[in-house]
């Protein structure tokens, strides 16, 4: 083959730039009841599909087993079981965290389903898969229809 | 069952509706950076443009000289065997009068964009490239066109150091 | 070629087409598939494997979309493919189900295509600033319009077409769309309001562009035998095609898309077509901008080079006209959610090809071409369509 032998990589040209565009997604119809709900209730809504016998949580406009469009939105509570966890040392860019940061899936009650969230008021040595938790809202005029409408689940 | 059809499955909502309160929404930017390596035809192209000068490469099975030049034919699809430096004149192939920038806003002058088929470069080859220093009531397919580069000093390699390809005198 | 099954189009779902829908990409996705399963009679379970088509991740701004969208898709737990060739996303995504059929591997599969391009800002076309080659187009800053505005240059330049004829194209499309319940930009509109609209990247003006939209659509494809089983009126999808020419756009004469005739040329080999424009009842060419139309008939072989224009002038391409063009009405009147605005051409075909589409009905249509385009002036992809005889 004839290409060219680079000797320095420095002699090699690049362009740098980005990707860049911003986004603003909308939450969907099931989304929007659901952060909804959160916000101006502190309430978590799930969808049910009888005939599947499923709970859906967070929400879904539809099961995706016999798809079939869900319409009624029922409450369940604001807690659950840690199902799995993990802590976390370092932010998303590789930065150290101030303090280690516990990630857990919550397992809500009543449901098939579960968060992904914080957990808070709790030493990482003493946490357990299995250990029942609960939801601990943001005051009400900081919260904005978000999953950081909970601040964090703590030890029920 | 199209012909059935009355309501769609669809929420319609404005602009104004999602940058509002009114529904719930998630705004996000993504920050990843990225460096494009030229790899090695368009680091020599790069390198030449530094120097004022436009090279190509030819296939020796085809005969055509490629620009922007690349390490293989892709018609052939054989390697490419030989640097070929073209002209800096060329001939607009289609052109366009861009009334929108980058991010579809509007703008009041146009941007002047043509494909220039360059000289030296087999027929019909050419580059996508602005034109300037005409008026563009005057611009036609056919027309010649030369480079107006940016002085030496302040070329950095990249297909801006041609500022734009204006009319040549006849 | 050793096809083993012969594939039948059964349903078909659409949902509305708006620049801005609340609900979610899968949330579209599943009111598109639904439909669908519906109009054929089937369930999910029914379904053996799920071909997802989506343009760039970019307008939705989820990064691997096609799995975010999968549930929505009916896809949970089944055999899934997400193709991609840019704009002509949406013919092609039924040839992927196609290859699941024709090759007897499964004998149902969904082909879904969504696409929301409202997520992104300050304009979709941002999106489109990272499509071109960071080397040597990039940092010229160029807007996506500029290949379109200098293919059509180089178009009209070659065969002296002038810009009247191209704006007809607008007239028809919009004037097609009052009928389709999915619509956009339905409108009736003249010759003088496409001429008179804002000029946006010389010669195209705003009314030769389609819009950019939110909106999904599905498609059901069996294999001969388990088609019969859920419908007396299947439609064969009996020739596909795709072809796809280098980046090096600036390289070659914009004024004839070859890869589009390579695509065609293979499709209508395989559905046994001889004279496109005789055995071809409509069709349903890519219509991103008004000119493409044109192109893309010239591609297709249904019209000489540069005679495409004047068939339109002459009422040859309307909906009552001898070779009807766009009945759907169009990316230019029913929207354009890329993916998913190909799909709908196909959609199109099908209920043409069942004497389901209403007012928008073509008279005797025994055979239809969708086709879609897309990226630097380089993908063809091409589905030729049959009534069951």
């Amino acid at each position: 083959m004839s290409f060219d032998k680079i000797r320095d990589p420095r002699k090699i040209r690049h362009q740098i730039g980005d990707m860049e565009c911003d986004y603003i997604y909308t939450a969907g119809v099931a989304g929007e009841r659901f952060y909804i709900a959160l916000r101006d209730e502190e309430k978590l809504l799930a969808t049910r599909c009888e005939k599947c016998n499923i709970t859906f949580m967070p929400p879904r406009l539809y099961c995706d087993n016999c798809f079939t469009e869900l319409a009624s939105f029922m409450e369940v509570p604001s807690k659950g079981v840690i199902e799995s966890y993990t802590i976390t040392y370092f932010d998303r860019d590789g930065q150290a965290l101030p303090e280690p940061e516990i990630l857990a899936f919550v397992k809500i009650d009543k449901t098939d389903g579960g968060l992904i969230h914080r957990i808070g008021e709790i030493k990482p040595e003493s946490l357990k898969i299995g250990s029942k938790v609960t939801a601990v809202f943001e005051a009400k005029k900081e919260r904005k229809g978000a999953l950081t409408d909970i601040k964090y689940f703590k030890p029920a | 069952m199209s012909k059935d059809m009355k309501e769609l499955p669809g929420t319609p909502v404005s602009g104004k509706e999602l940058k509002s309160d009114k529904i719930i929404t998630f705004e996000w930017r993504p920050n990843a950076k990225y460096a494009w390596s030229a790899g090695i035809a368009y680091g020599r192209y790069l390198d030449e443009l530094k120097e004022g000068r436009i090279i190509g490469r030819r296939c020796s099975r085809c005969k055509r000289i490629i620009v922007p030049p690349r390490m293989f034919c892709e018609q052939c699809f054989v390697a490419t065997d030989e640097w070929v430096y073209c002209k800096d004149t060329g001939t607009v192939n289609t052109f366009s009068l861009s009334y929108l920038d980058a991010d579809a806003n509007r703008i009041k002058e146009p941007i002047l964009v043509a494909v220039i088929d360059i000289d030296g470069a087999s027929p019909g080859v050419g580059i996508l490239h602005l034109l300037g220093n005409v008026d563009p009531k005057k611009i036609d397919v056919g027309m010649k066109v030369k480079a107006v580069w940016k002085p030496p000093e302040e070329r950095e390699g990249a297909v801006t150091d041609i500022l734009y390809w204006e009319p040549m005198e006849d | 070629m050793n096809i083993r099954k012969r594939v039948a189009v059964i349903g078909a779902g659409i949902t509305l087409y708006r620049r801005r829908l609340k609900e979610s990409g899968k949330e579209l996705s599943f009111y598109a598939a639904n439909m669908a399963l519906e109009s054929a009679g089937m369930s999910r379970n029914e379904i053996d494997s799920v071909v997802m088509g989506t343009a760039p991740d970019a307008f939705d701004g989820i990064h691997m979309k096609s799995e975010n969208l999968l549930d929505g898709a009916g896809a949970t737990q089944k055999p899934y493919t997400h193709v991609y060739v840019g704009g002509g996303t949406g013919v092609f995504a039924p040839i992927g189900g196609w290859w699941h059929i024709a090759s007897g591997m499964h004998d149902t599969c969904l082909v879904v295509c969504e696409e929301k391009m409202s997520p992104c800002f300050p304009h979709p076309q941002t999106a489109f600033r990272s499509i071109w080659d960071p080397i040597i187009s990039r940092p010229l800053n160029p807007n996506l319009v500029w290949i379109f505005a200098l293919e059509m240059h180089r178009y009209m330049k070659v065969h002296g077409i002038p810009k009247e004829h191209i704006a007809q194209v607008a007239v028809k499309n919009k004037g097609n769309a009052l009928d389709h319940p999915s619509a956009q930009l339905a409108a009736k509109i003249t010759v003088d309001d496409v001429l008179n609209s804002e000029i946006m990247v010389y010669p195209v003006n705003r009314l030769d562009i389609s819009p950019p939209s939110d909106g999904a659509a599905a498609l059901i494809l069996a294999s001969e035998d388990v088609a019969r089983k859920y419908t007396d009126a299947p439609v064969w999808l009996d020739g596909v095609g795709w072809s796809l020419d280098s980046a090096y756009w600036t390289n070659r004469d914009l004024y004839f898309p070859q890869y589009v005739a390579k695509a065609a040329k293979m499709a209508y080999k395989m559905a046994k077509i001889n004279d496109p424009p005789q055995e071809v009842s409509f069709a349903e060419p890519y219509d991103p901008f008004t000119y493409k139309e044109l192109h893309h008939m010239e591609g297709l072989l249904l019209a000489e080079k540069g005679q495409a224009p004047k068939l339109t002038v002459e009422g040859v391409t309307a909906r009552d006209g001898d070779l009807p063009i766009c009945p759907s009405g169009g990316l230019l009147g029913v929207g354009n959610p890329i993916a998913a605005a190909g799909l709908m051409k196909c959609c199109e075909a099908f209920w043409q090809l069942r004497d389901e589409a209403g007012k928008r009905q073509v008279p005797k249509a025994e055979t239809g071409v969708c086709q879609a385009w897309g990226d630097l002036m380089q993908v063809g992809t091409v589905c030729v369509f049959k009534r069951d005889s």
